[in-house]
């Protein structure tokens, strides 16, 4: 069959898969709506959290930032990770014995404030809808490239998918549509990942192959990466690169991540779906087995392809041998010239592709012919993943099947938030701040009128992407970090918190962090208006914007306490209140409220 | 769902039995939560040690050692600390599962 007929079938079955979930996953109630009924397993959870938290980002392009910077991309394989350990011990079991409906609830209730509720929710709109921008345009590309639709056509489709099973089914559509994306999503990362790991190394569990030996030279994969990027003037693989990351850096941009992970609230409300303490104790476990699948395979992926382009275009070796010849190239080079993403120039007009960095000093022994500059002048990292079918020779079939992955991952991670943004504004600012008197029915209609209009709103975020879509880690994780992750464990783990020291606390993190970020990255993101370079050299402290996240936190937890301690005690229904969410005895009643 | 932002959730399971009852409960709930800080804390130190600690600041301390054609902190960098994180989470369930079956605390 033809590719574009493989491709069409793969995805439309993939999609007429969620449709069916979402018409028989229909919420009749606010509860449904919300939190499924808090009737879904701890593993379906773990899976649906898994497929809401792995997003565009997470399956396209982090194999490529590792491929690309090795050692130093750690810092998202464990950020993204250790936020699961904070999640499960300090945040998800006393959520769920709380038993509320959104994150700002809790906030609004425990500190007894609405300004505090409001905060929150403004928290949780930025972080989110710049988040799922990155989504809404991951889903365009990803339909521009594999069904040859233009971009804007794509993101329509998955916009109208999403809002299909969002708005019938609210969390309960959501939670079943991400059970099966993250099947597809698992097999679509995995199964091109274990050909090449068998190729290349022989043994079919690309983690373990990253750490084998390497079949095409007898040596380990990553010495022999080393070696060959050594000879091509680019830096070490494994090594910590001093000029884009230092220890310090690195050591504040993974604990960001990691407080931001656990403040994510799309990811948090997922853990209010299950039915006891226990089971969000232990689904933040089995979210992390699904997770790990992934990125266990993310950094073989990355290392292995990096490995396999370069032996692709110095079929010889890179000593005194021919580069490879620009008309005998695979043909994955032509598909990925005409997106634009990989651009080839033959600047010393041999014929030859040769491939090297220009900034790595004398390269004497580099191929055969007068070098006049690197030759493979345009590759964005993002190709790695979608392209390894491709590049590893695999079958049509694992083309497609990567090209529904992509999308699975994209349309997951965008329901998610789209659900954590609506429910924020049906339940804790109409319900909760503007009309407490509110039907239950009505409620569910404004939860469905939120939801369609976060829809419409992000649809047109991504048709129309702010030059600061990129900068989403920065802001989202930033923004997570050092408001709604200290404000929820002060909330838990302090008695003493109160109204103000909490309003305090946050607004000194939101601010603090956004102020730190437009410096770096500019006023509004708006280039030219930044006043410090967002590099190690020229920022503050040598810590970058993306890293600052935690620093926010910090000054949050301890404006918090001094506020608190230099104002009144919280009163004593309050203390009961803690005292009652540290004990799992009586989630059930909770749930009957 | 509670309307009153001032009644916590789930408040119902006090009983109003006596007020010695409530009294032992009470000291019993608080001995509860101090072993789970403990545990918590106990939890908290090995995710920093193996994270910020083998992957990135004692990197070169471990520099020696290899591991699959490079050194182990690399490959804590990269895999062990995903490792140890689930397996952290698990014991953690497991624990508490435990000591909420001990003070009767479980749900």
């Amino acid at each position: 069959m033809d590719q574009y007929y493989l491709n069409l079938t793969v995805i439309g079955g993939s999609f007429l898969l969620y449709i069916i979930i979402a018409v028989w996953a229909r919420a009749g109630s606010t509860s449904e709506f919300y939190t499924a009924g808090r009737g879904v397993h701890p593993v379906m959870n773990g899976m649906a959290t898994a497929a809401d938290w792995m997003s565009a980002a997470s399956f396209i392009s982090m194999a490529g930032l590792i491929a690309f910077s090795g050692y130093t991309a750690s810092a998202y394989l464990m950020g993204w990770t250790g936020g699961y350990v904070l999640l499960a011990l300090l945040l998800a079991p006393y959520l769920r014995k709380f038993g509320s409906f959104t994150v700002p609830e809790f906030i609004g209730d425990r500190f007894y404030s609405r300004p505090a509720r409001l905060v929150a929710v403004l928290c949780l709109v930025i972080a989110s809808l710049t988040y799922v921008i990155g989504q809404m345009t991951g889903v365009g590309v990803a339909f521009a490239r594999f069904l040859q639709v233009s971009n804007s056509t794509g993101l329509f489709i998955g916009a109208a998918v999403v809002f299909f099973y969002s708005v019938l089914g609210g969390m309960k559509g959501i939670t079943y549509t991400q059970v099966a994306q993250y099947v597809v999503l698992v097999f679509a990362y995995t199964v091109p990942a274990i050909f090449i790991s068998l190729q290349l190394t022989g043994n079919p569990i690309p983690g373990l192959g990253l750490f084998s030996t390497y079949e095409g030279s007898g040596e380990p994969l990553l010495t022999t990466l080393n070696a060959t990027l050594a000879d091509l003037g680019f830096g070490s693989y494994t090594a910590q690169d001093e000029s884009f990351s230092s220890i310090l850096n690195m050591t504040l941009f993974t604990l960001t991540l990691m407080i931001g992970t656990a403040g994510l609230p799309h990811v948090i409300i997922r853990f209010f779906t299950v039915p006891k303490v226990s089971d969000a104790r232990l689904s933040a476990g089995w979210a992390l087995v699904f997770i790990a699948i992934v990125y266990l395979t993310a950094p073989a992926v990355g290392a292995m392809a990096r490995l396999n382009i370069m032996d692709t275009i110095w079929p010889n070796g890179t000593e005194n041998a021919e580069a490879a010849s620009i008309e005998e190239l695979p043909v994955w080079f032509d598909n990925w010239e005409t997106t634009g993403l990989l651009g080839i120039e033959d600047k010393n007009g041999d014929g030859r592709l040769q491939y090297y960095n220009e900034a790595g000093g004398a390269l004497d022994n580099l191929g055969t012919s007068e070098l006049a500059g690197n030759e493979l002048v345009t590759f964005n990292p993002d190709i790695l993943v979608l392209a390894n079918p491709e590049i590893a020779q695999l079958p049509g079939w694992v083309v497609a099947l990567v090209a529904a992955g992509g999308m699975a991952a994209a349309l997951s991670t965008a329901a998610g938030l789209l659900m954590a943004i609506s429910s924020a504004i049906s339940h804790d600012l109409i319900k909760r701040s503007i009309n407490p008197g509110i039907s239950e029915k009505g409620e569910l209609m404004w939860a469905r009128g939120a939801m369609a209009a976060a829809i419409a709103v992000a649809t047109w975020l991504g048709l129309n992407p702010p030059g600061f879509a990129a900068q989403t880690v920065a802001l989202a994780f930033g923004i997570a970090a050092a408001t709604i992750f200290p404000a929820l464990t002060m909330g838990i783990f302090s008695r003493r918190v109160n109204n103000v020291g909490a309003v305090a606390g946050m607004l000194t993190g939101l601010i603090f962090t956004v102020v730190y970020i437009f410096l770096h990255k500019g006023w509004f993101f708006i280039p030219g208006t930044e006043s410090f370079p967002d590099t190690i050299e020229g920022s503050f402290f040598g810590i970058q914007s993306t890293a600052i996240g935690c620093i926010g936190a910090a000054l949050n937890f301890a404006v918090a306490f001094a506020v608190s301690s230099a104002t009144e005690d919280t009163p004593e229904e309050i203390k009961e209140m803690v005292e009652n969410v540290r004990i799992p005895r009586g989630a059930g009643t909770a749930t009957a409220h | 769902m509670n309307n009153n932002p001032r009644t916590p959730a789930g408040r119902s399971d006090r009983t109003p039995s006596g007020s010695n009852d409530t009294a032992a409960r009470r000291s019993r709930d608080h001995d509860y939560w101090r072993k789970n800080i403990r545990i918590i804390l106990g939890c908290l130190a090995v995710w920093a040690f193996v994270s910020f600690g083998c992957a990135i600041l004692f990197r070169p301390i471990l520099s020696a050692i290899p591991v699959g054609g490079t050194d182990l902190g690399f490959w804590f960098a990269q895999q062990g600390s995903i490792l140890v994180f689930l397996v952290l989470i698990f014991f953690y369930a497991w624990r508490m599962n435990k000591l909420d079956r001990e003070y009767g605390t479980n749900e």
